[in-house]
C-alpha cells in the first residue's frame, strides 16, 4: 500500500491466492483467443489483401466446423464456470471458530466493533492467520466493503446482516475501500486494514484497557430498553435462543439467526413464537444499528441451562436479566424439536 | 442479392430529385415520415448528446489526472459521471444504431418504400427529443448525482437533486425505443419485397430484429422501475426504502432485467454493421450464415436471464450466483461464434482496407478484448474482487466504445455516400480510424491494470499508486477526442464539398446500393425482386452456390 508503481495486487489473505490463479487460468486462455482471433486476423488481412490478379475463392457452408468451435468454446467457458463455483462455494461460509467482527457502514466511515470492546472508525486490526468473521450493516444507504488485498467484497444493504470473511496470510497495511456509490464524499469512505502478529494483536487489544466489551453494552441496552420486563415472563426466554430452532405460530420454525433477531428486535410482529401473544413494541427506529449489534451480542452470550454447552453468565451485567429462568418453555431446546 | 430490374442510371450533372432536395423547409424536415429524414434527424440529435456526454467525459478524466480534488468538487464529479452514463445510455447508445442507420437502411435492404408505421417513426422521434430535453433542462437547473444506475435508497431518500426529472427523461425516452422496436419488428414481418424470405435477408435485419425483440419487451421494465423510483421519492410507501419496509435489492432485480438486455441492444446492431461491412471489402459471402444470424437471436434471449451477474456481491443467496453465473457463460458462447465466423469470412478474400473495413477490424479485436473480459466478471470469485472497480469500467467501455461506437462511426462512414451522395477523403479518415484504436486502447487498456489492483469506480479521490495508470487513460483519452473531432469536421465538409458518390461506389450488394445516392424519396422507382441470397460478392458463381 501507498507505494507509486504496482501492476499487481497485494495477496494477503488465503482467498486471494485461489483467486489469482483461476485469473491466471483466464488470463492464459484469453490471451490463447485473442492472439489467435488476432493473428488469424492480420494473416488473413496480408495473404488475402487485394492485388493485381488475386482473386477472391469462396468457402461454403461448413457445419462440422462451425460445431465444432462452438461446443470447444463450450467446453472452455464451462471450465471457468466450474473452478469459480467450486471457489465460490468452498469460501462461501466462514469456517467455525471464527472471531467476529461488527462492522457498520454510514455516510462515509466504516465504524468497527470488536467483541472484546475496542471500537475503530475507518480502521481494522486484525491478527494474522486467524479466521475473521465480518457481520455488516449499514445505517442509510447501500455500502460496499471491499479489500482489494484480500479480494473481498460485499454489499452492505441497509435493513439487512451482510456476512464476509477472510483469512489474512501476511502482515502489514492495505486499503479498505467502500465499493459501492454512496454520494457525496463516496470516495473519502476509505479506511486501513491492519493485520498484526499475534502479539502486537494482543498488545493493540489491551490498549484500551477501560472498554466495555460489546456484550456488556448490550446487557446494558437490554435493561435500559426494559427488555427483561417480559422476557422470560410473559415472552419467551432468550437463553440458548441462538443458533436453535424456533416454532412459530404458524406451524413453521426458524433458525435463530442474527438475521432473525435483528427481525424480531425492530419488526417483532413479523414471526410471532408459538405459544405467545403478538405484544412486543417495535424497536425499529430507536436503536442504531451499533446498538442493535450489541443486543444481538449480548442475547448470542446467553447460554441457555439446556443448551450443550455449560451456563456461562456473561460478566459484568447490570440487573439481573433472566439468564437463569428454565420455564421449560420451547425455544429454550436447542434440538429443535417443536 | 440481385436486381431482376435494374435502376435507371443516374445523370451526370443534374442533381436528381432525392429525400435531401426534395423539399428545404423546416417544416418539411419537422414533419417528415420519411424514414431516411427521420434518420437523419436523430442523427444530429445523437450527436448532440455524444458531444455532451463527451464533455462530462472530458471533464472527468481531466480531474483524474491527480488523485485529489483540483478542479471539481465531490457533488460535481458526482454529477459529472451521472450524467455521462445517463446521457451516452438513453441518449447515445440506446438510440445510436437502431434509430440512424436502422431507420435509413431497412426498409431500403428489404425493399420497401417505407417502415410499416412511419407516423409512429416520426413520433418516436419527438418522445426522444422531449425526453432528451427533459436531461437538458434538469442539467441546466443543476443536474443529478444519483450514478446512472438510481440505486435505491440513496436516490430516493439520500440525494437533493433532479432526481424525478431524470427518470422522467428515460422514462419517455424509453416509449421512443419502444416505438421503435415495434416499428422495425411489423416491418420485418410484412413490408418485405417478393422474393425476400427470411434466409435471405442481410444480417443487418436479423441483427435488427433481435434487437427489436428486446427493445420491445425490456424497456417497459425500465419504466416501470424508474416510475417506482419517482413514487417512492415523492410518497415514502416503502417499495425500495428499507426505513418504510422497502427491499433496496429489489430494485436492483428490476434495473438490471432491464438493464443487461440494454447491453445487447447497444451491441447486436454492431453485430448488423459488422456483417455487411466485412463481406464488401473481403468480397466475400458471409461465412455461416445461419449461425451469425440465430447467434443474434440467442442472444437477445439468453440476454434475459443473465441479470443477476450484476449482483454477485448484493448478497443474492449462492444458487442463484451460480446459475447467474453459469447463464452467463452461455451467452458468450454464440458471440464467440460470431467473431470466430467474422474472422473465417476474410480466409480467401480479397480484402482492401477502406476506412469502414479499418473500423470493423478494429471492432473485432476490441470486442474480443471486451468478450472475454467479461468471462472474468462471470467467473463468481474473480468478479467478487473486480466488482465496481475500474475492471468493470474497462470491460463495459471495450464492449460499448471499442464495440457499438466503432461500428457506429464504420457504419457511418459505409453509408454515408449512400445518405448524402458523396466522398469523404480516404486517407483522413483513415488517419482518424487508427487514431481512435490507438486512442481507445490508450484510455481503457490501463484501467484493466488498476481495476484488477483494487480501484473502486465512481471515486473522485484516490490512492496515490493509482496515479500513472490515471495519467495514461487522460493521455489516450485526449487522442480519442482528437479521433472523435476528425470526423466530425470531414464529414461535414464532405457532406458539402465531397465527390460525388454515385449509386454504389463499395460495390455492395445490398439493396440499398440498387437505387441513387441520395435515394428517391420513394426508395425505389419499381419494387425489386429478389433471386438470391444476400453477399453474392462472387463474380464467377461455383456450382454449388
Amino acid at each position: 500500500m501507498n507505494r507509486t508503481f504496482q501492476l499487481f495486487p497485494d495477496a494477503a489473505s488465503r482467498m486471494s491466492h485461489q483467486v489469482d490463479h483461476l485469473f491466471w487460468y483466464l488470463m492464459l486462455w484469453s490471451a490463447l483467443l485473442t492472439v489467435g482471433v488476432a493473428g488469424l486476423i492480420l494473416t488473413f488481412a496480408v495473404r488475402y489483401r487485394a492485388r493485381p490478379g488475386h482473386r477472391q475463392g469462396f468457402l461454403g457452408p461448413h457445419h462440422a466446423l462451425e460445431w465444432t468451435w462452438t461446443f470447444a468454446t463450450l467446453a472452455i467457458f464451462l471450465s471457468f464456470f466450474f473452478w469459480g463455483a467450486d471457489l465460490y462455494i468452498g469460501e462461501s461460509a466462514a469456517p467455525a471458530g471464527a472471531m467476529e467482527i461488527h462492522v457498520v457502514g454510514k455516510q462515509w466511515m466504516w465504524k468497527i466493533q470488536h467483541p472484546e470492546g475496542r471500537r475503530e472508525i475507518n480502521e481494522l486490526h486484525v491478527p494474522v492467520n486467524r479466521p475473521v468473521k465480518l457481520i455488516l450493516a449499514s445505517q442509510d444507504v447501500i455500502h460496499g466493503f471491499y479489500v482489494p488485498a484480500f479480494r473481498i467484497k460485499q454489499d452492505v444493504v441497509p435493513g439487512r446482516y451482510a456476512n464476509t470473511w477472510f483469512q489474512p496470510t501476511r502482515p502489514g497495511t492495505y486499503h479498505l475501500f467502500c465499493s459501492q456509490y454512496c454520494g457525496t464524499e463516496h470516495s473519502a469512505m476509505t479506511g486501513t486494514v491492519y493485520v498484526l502478529e499475534p502479539a502486537d494483536y494482543a498488545a493493540w487489544l489491551a490498549g484500551m484497557p477501560t472498554a466495555v466489551s460489546e456484550v456488556q453494552a448490550g446487557a446494558q441496552l437490554f435493561v435500559q430498553y426494559s427488555c427483561h420486563t417480559c422476557h422470560g415472563q410473559q415472552a419467551p426466554t432468550l437463553a440458548g435462543l441462538y443458533m436453535s430452532r424456533v416454532p412459530l405460530s404458524d406451524g413453521s420454525t426458524v433458525l435463530a439467526d442474527e438475521a432473525y433477531l435483528r427481525e424480531s428486535i425492530l419488526y417483532p410482529a413479523a414471526k410471532i413464537v408459538a405459544g405467545y401473544p403478538p405484544i412486543m413494541p417495535s424497536y425499529h427506529n430507536q436503536l442504531s444499528e451499533e446498538q442493535l449489534f450489541a443486543l444481538i451480542a449480548y442475547i448470542k452470550a446467553l447460554r441457555g441451562a439446556s443448551a450443550t454447552q455449560p451456563a456461562t453468565t456473561p460478566p459484568g451485567l447490570v440487573g439481573e436479566p433472566p439468564t437463569t429462568n428454565p420455564t421449560g418453555n420451547p425455544i429454550t431446546n436447542p434440538q429443535g424439536i417443536p | 442479392m440481385t436486381l431482376l430490374t435494374p435502376s435507371s442510371p443516374a445523370p451526370a450533372l443534374v442533381v436528381p430529385e432525392n429525400y435531401l432536395n426534395e423539399s428545404f423547409s423546416l417544416r418539411s424536415w419537422l414533419l417528415t415520415t420519411d424514414h431516411k429524414r427521420i434518420a437523419i434527424l436523430y442523427m444530429l440529435s445523437i450527436t448532440f448528446f455524444f458531444a455532451l456526454g463527451g464533455l462530462a467525459a472530458t471533464l472527468m478524466r481531466l480531474e483524474l489526472l491527480t488523485p485529489h480534488s483540483t478542479m471539481v468538487s465531490d457533488d460535481t464529479y458526482n454529477k459529472l459521471f451521472t450524467i455521462h452514463g445517463v446521457i451516452m445510455v438513453w441518449l447515445f447508445l440506446i438510440p445510436s444504431i437502431p434509430t440512424t442507420l436502422g431507420n435509413f437502411l431497412i426498409p431500403m435492404m428489404i425493399g420497401a418504400r417505407d417502415l410499416a408505421f412511419p407516423r409512429l417513426n416520426l413520433l418516436s422521434w419527438y418522445l426522444f427529443m422531449i425526453g432528451g430535453t427533459f436531461i437538458l433542462v434538469m442539467l441546466l437547473f443543476g443536474g443529478v448525482d444519483t450514478g446512472w444506475t438510481f440505486y435505491p435508497p440513496l436516490s430516493t431518500s439520500r440525494v437533493h437533486t433532479y432526481v424525478i426529472l431524470t427518470a422522467a427523461g428515460v422514462f419517455v425516452t424509453g416509449f421512443s425505443s419502444i416505438a421503435t422496436g415495434l416499428n422495425f419488428i411489423v416491418t420485418v414481418h410484412t413490408m418485405r419485397c417478393p422474393g425476400m424470405t427470411w434466409h435471405r435477408l442481410p444480417l443487418f435485419i436479423w441483427s435488427h430484429y433481435a434487437t427489436s425483440i428486446v427493445l420491445v419487451m425490456a424497456t417497459p421494465v425500465l419504466a416501470i422501475t424508474l416510475a417506482l423510483i419517482a413514487v417512492e421519492r415523492i410518497f415514502h410507501v416503502g417499495i425500495f426504502d428499507p426505513a418504510y419496509g422497502g427491499d433496496p435489492i429489489l430494485f436492483e432485480h428490476l434495473f438490471w432485467f432491464y438493464s443487461h438486455p440494454a447491453v445487447y441492444i447497444m451491441i447486436l446492431p454492431s453485430f448488423a454493421v459488422v456483417s455487411e461491412i466485412i463481406t464488401c471489402f473481403s468480397r466475400k459471402n458471409i461465412f455461416g450464415y445461419a449461425f451469425v444470424a440465430y447467434a443474434s437471436i440467442s442472444i437477445a434471449l439468453i440476454g434475459f436471464l443473465v441479470w443477476g451477474h450484476h449482483m454477485f456481491v448484493s448478497g443474492q443467496s449462492t444458487y442463484a450466483g451460480l446459475t447467474f453465473s453459469l447463464l452467463s457463460f452461455l451467452v458468450a458462447v454464440p458471440s464467440a461464434i460470431k467473431v470466430f465466423n467474422w474472422t473465417a469470412t476474410l480466409y480467401k478474400g480479397s480484402i482492401t482496407f477502406q476506412t469502414p473495413m479499418l473500423y470493423i477490424l478494429g471492432f473485432i479485436g476490441l470486442f474480443t478484448v471486451g468478450g472475454l473480459t467479461g468471462l472474468f466478471l462471470a467467473a463468481l470469485p474473480i468478479d467478487v474482487h473486480v466488482n465496481n472497480t475500474y475492471f468493470i469500467v474497462a470491460h463495459f467501455h471495450y464492449i460499448m466504445v471499442g464495440g457499438a461506437v466503432m461500428a457506429y462511426l464504420g457504419g457511418i462512414h459505409f453509408w454515408f455516400p449512400k445518405m448524402f451522395g458523396k466522398l469523404f477523403p480516404t486517407w483522413l479518415s483513415q488517419l482518424a480510424a487508427i487514431t481512435i484504436f490507438l486512442g481507445f486502447n490508450l484510455t481503457f487498456f490501463p484501467q484493466f491494470v488498476v481495476g484488477y489492483l483494487g480501484m473502486p469506480r465512481r471515486y473522485h479521490h484516490y490512492a496515490p499508486e493509482f496515479q500513472i495508470y490515471n495519467v495514461l487513460s487522460t493521455a489516450g483519452a485526449s487522442i480519442l477526442l482528437v479521433g472523435y473531432v476528425l470526423p466530425l469536421i470531414y464529414l461535414l465538409w464532405a457532406m458539402r464539398y465531397g465527390p460525388a458518390a454515385g449509386p454504389n461506389p463499395w460495390r455492395a450488394t445490398g439493396l440499398e446500393w440498387q437505387t441513387p445516392s441520395p435515394p428517391p424519396t420513394h426508395n425505389f422507382e419499381h419494387i425489386p425482386i429478389v433471386a438470391r441470397g444476400p453477399y453474392d460478392y462472387l463474380e464467377e458463381k461455383p456450382q454449388n452456390a
